[in-house]
């Protein structure tokens, strides 16, 4: 990739992208539905988008599908 | 605010279900006590899985762990009545152990760096995206122009957060700790920021687009 095809990608804003408080009111359903592997449903495709795009949220994320898929018992 | 319903027993699976319960009844302490250490549990494993950026070890990594776990049991507790069984009750409560683990994180960074001083380092800019800047040069066309639009399209605001986590590798959430606000807001002004950038860089014909849209 080139340097203006990474700065293309990183300034690319996707225009359904939820937002921080939409993504975090809703990260404890997305993440059991990715950990189901059912993270397709529409209705989060903004919430998908969000969290590529933001970096804590996408870190919470991360944290959380992590911590319900790799549970102690 | 609205206000919430009471607890509707029955409509979750057993075991949040049984988490309710022994939190609301008359086990409540050692409930609690149970509650506690798993967000110990979790936000000590958070904290490692995180600690690639910010180096936590030892004793200071089981201090954060504390700290965060605590705080997002405060947060479980006075937000009981939230909970509508949408997910586990666990994956619930652990939602609020990721929280709290980025915002000690993110304190953490101020005392193991400084807001980078001025003048901004436009090579850093030309790095973080791979742009070669030699004389003459495509890339350094592109710097320029990417440089001039900060200047001319972005407000004071928008400018200042995307300096701060574009060119300084500030962390949004160490950075809303500095600025204050929400991370949500930050996440606007650099996302307006992205996109009155990219605007400007296609209409001078320095960037192609790759997606439709904005
Ligand atoms: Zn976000």
């Amino acid at each position: 990739m080139t340097g203006s095809e990474a700065l293309e990608r990183f300034l690319h804003t996707d225009p359904g992208d939820v937002g921080c408080d939409e993504a975090m009111a809703v990260l404890h359903i997305f993440a059991e539905l990715v950990a189901a592997g059912a993270d397709t449903k529409p209705e989060y495709r903004g919430v998908a988008a969000h969290l590529r795009a933001c970096g804590p949220c996408g870190d919470d994320f991360d944290g959380l599908l992590a911590a319900i898929t790799n549970e102690h018992p | 605010m609205k206000s919430d319903p009471p607890l509707a027993l029955g409509s979750f699976d057993s075991a949040s279900e049984e988490w309710l319960k022994s939190l609301t009844g008359g086990e409540r302490e050692e409930a609690v006590g149970r509650l506690h250490q798993l967000l110990v549990c979790a936000a000590r494993r958070e904290i490692h899985r995180r600690s690639t950026g910010v180096r936590v070890t030892g004793p200071e990594l089981d201090d954060l762990a504390f700290q965060a776990a605590g705080d997002a049991l405060v947060s479980v507790l006075a937000k009981l009545q939230q909970f509508r069984g949408e997910s586990r009750f666990t994956t619930w409560a652990y939602k609020f152990v990721m929280f709290e683990v980025s915002t000690k994180l993110a304190r953490h960074f101020w005392r193991r760096s400084d807001m980078p001083s001025q003048p901004v380092d436009w090579g850093r800019l030309a790095d973080r995206f791979g742009i070669q800047p030699d004389e003459q040069s495509e890339g350094r066309d592109l710097l320029e122009a990417l440089v001039r639009a900060l200047d001319e399209t972005l407000t004071d605001r928008q400018r200042q957060v995307f300096v701060a986590i574009v060119v300084n590798g500030v962390p949004l959430d160490a950075l809303l700790e500095e600025m204050g606000g929400t991370r949500g807001a930050i996440y606007k002004m650099l996302f307006d920021a992205r996109r009155k950038l990219r605007s400007a860089l296609v209409d001078g014909g320095y960037l192609t687009p790759e997606h439709e849209g904005t």
